[in-house]
């Protein structure tokens, strides 16, 4: 569709899912992301969130609509070509998907080593964001001796290690006490000045106050409400969220 | 920190992506067992092939003459004629008289040392090489000419008694060739199995580290690797035992003394084909294990 819009990371038309033959989901999403922006996604649970999130990483293809990411057709993408695109994201999942039989370390060292990073490129990049986390004493420790909130800090820090484009992240703050929440929010709000554009979903509606230049979309009951205008698609504005970088 | 060094010194540390130990388990022994197994079926196969090869290569232009009569004089005289005629026929390359002692030691084991005079009489006997592979046309025609010089000489073709060998020699070696065929089957089929209990076991990871970005071919690279260096120990163990099993049945073999068992040692050759199964075998196995991971990857988006 429309090219004009200069350097969307992601564009949205129509989007409709549906899992198996159920009702769908997710339907007429339309929306754009511009490089650099804060993006709460908010909605009540089971509003759609992790749906719209999956689109997002590329784990899940719609049922109908177009999505263009960084530049690509993300539905007529052949397949091989999607692990490049995937590596751009950064993903902490709802549910933390940590490796099981890998310790905090080899956790978040996983996306780097998938890159095909030195070895000796990885130590310390990932001392240092555990030690930024507060797990550098826990560093060898497996996910299941760790504690929600420790796991939870393991998922962000390997989401954000190889300073992904994009970070999406699914209630990145439901296991941590509000201080580690504020603490990881400034996390995120130092990625995006660094030029991550940043996606959040999160039912908690204080941190929505915490990022001052964020941009809010809604989704209910998998429709999506665009309070502000601000991600239309196809935009009226080209670029809402100044020149961040 | 050391420790959170990759334990293997590899590329990308791929190797940390699914814990080794859980592919492992029977999988080495398995092929072992089947490595030890194939050595040997190709062992046979191969002495079969060589006997049958160096047999035939002797034996299809010989021809035996027997002279048979029990009057020592004129049984040595006949032969002499024989000799004769049979040099001066064309088509012959090469004709002697089989020695008295070699003849002795022929028989001796199955007649006893002999004892002198009145021992029993045993035919004189022509060694003869023709040309061309012995035709029932060349057959008659020595036989008729012999038989003014020599009417005591029974002619025959020595590939014609060992025919029944041969054939047996010949089906010995297509099943060997068989077998071998099977058991690389039945090694590609328990690497699949293995390979996709660990792609079950191993789901999860598979999956996350395919949403991290991991291409199809580092996963399946990981299993190959695993399954590689498996295939690499159960080989080596295999191809040991495989060896002891066929040094052993060649000396019991090389024992009886037989010429036929003894035109089917291994040439150096043989020796290095013996050697390649469990090379081909770990190529084998780590092929199947690409396979079958890049197959079951395909699935997921
Ligand atoms: N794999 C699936 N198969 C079938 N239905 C699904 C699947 N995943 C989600 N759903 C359904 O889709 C709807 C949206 O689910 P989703 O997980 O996107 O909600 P959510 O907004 O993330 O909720 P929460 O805030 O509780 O995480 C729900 O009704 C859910 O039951
Ligand atoms: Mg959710």
């Amino acid at each position: 569709m429309s090219n004009a819009a200069e350097g969307e990371i992601v564009q949205f038309d129509n989007v409709g899912l549906r899992y198996g033959t159920d009702r769908e989901v997710l339907s007429n999403v339309s929306f754009t992301l511009f490089p650099g922006g804060f993006y709460f996604l908010t909605g009540a649970s089971g509003a759609g969130k992790t749906s719209l999130l999956k689109l997002l990483y590329l784990a899940q293809r719609p049922s109908r609509g177009a999505i263009r990411m960084f530049g690509s057709d993300a539905i007529t993408l052949p397949r091989e070509r999607l692990p490049a695109l995937r590596r751009r994201i950064g993903v902490v999942f709802q549910e933390f998907r940590l490796v099981s039989h890998l310790s905090a370390f080899d956790n978040v060292a996983l996306p780097l080593r998938v890159a095909g990073v030195a070895e000796r490129e990885i130590t310390k990049p990932v001392a240092d964001m555990l030690e930024w986390v507060g797990l550098a004493d826990r560093m060898h420790a497996l996910p299941a001796q760790l504690s929600g909130g420790e796991q939870q800090r393991v998922a962000i820090a390997r989401a954000v290690i190889h300073r992904p484009e994009m970070l999406v992240a699914d209630e990145p703050t439901g296991n941590v006490d509000p201080d580690m929440a504020v603490k990881l929010l400034r996390l995120f709000e130092a990625l995006n000045r660094l030029g991550t554009t940043v996606v959040v979903a999160t039912h908690d509606v204080h941190l929505l106050k915490r990022v001052p230049d964020s941009l809010i979309m809604r989704l209910d009951k998998g429709r999506l409400s665009d309070p502000t205008g601000a991600l239309r698609y196809p935009p009226r504005v080209p670029r809402p969220k100044g020149e961040a970088l | 920190m050391a420790s959170s060094l990759p334990r293997f010194v590899s590329p990308g540390a791929e190797a940390e992506l699914i814990p080794q130990g859980r592919l492992s388990g029977p999988m080495p022994w398995v092929i072992a067992i089947m490595v030890a197994l194939t050595v040997i079926a190709a062992a046979a196969g191969l002495a079969f092939s060589n006997t049958a090869r160096n047999a035939s290569d002797a034996l299809t232009g010989g021809i035996t003459v027997q002279i048979v009569n029990a009057n020592p004089a004129e049984r040595d005289r006949q032969a002499q004629a024989a000799l004769r005629s049979l040099r001066a026929t064309p088509g012959v390359v090469e004709a002697t008289l089989v020695s008295q002692a070699e003849i002795d030691r022929l028989i001796e084991p199955w007649l006893g040392a002999p004892t002198g005079e009145g021992a029993i009489p045993v035919p004189a006997l022509i060694d003869a090489r023709l040309r061309d592979p012995v035709s029932g046309e060349m057959l008659g025609q020595l036989r008729r000419t012999l038989r003014d010089v020599a009417p005591a000489a029974r002619v025959d073709a020595q590939s014609t008694w060992l025919k029944p060998v041969f054939s047996a020699i010949g089906t010995m070696r297509w099943l060997s060739i068989a077998l071998v065929g099977v058991l690389a089957f039945a090694l590609a089929a328990a690497v699949l199995l293995a390979v996709r209990t660990a792609l079950g076991t191993n789901r999860e990871t598979i999956e996350i580290v395919h949403l991290l970005g991991g291409t199809d071919r580092q996963i399946a690279r990981v299993f190959q690797r695993a399954i590689g260096f498996d295939a690499a120990g159960g080989g080596a163990i295999g191809l040991a035992l495989g060896l002891v099993v066929v040094l052993l049945l060649g000396k019991q073999f090389g024992g009886l003394g037989a010429g036929l068992v003894s035109s089917g040692a291994l040439g150096w050759l043989d020796w290095i084909l013996l050697a390649l199964i469990p090379v081909v075998g770990v190529g084998l196995a780590m092929f199947t294990a690409r396979q079958t991971v890049i197959r079951a990857l395909k699935k997921m988006l």
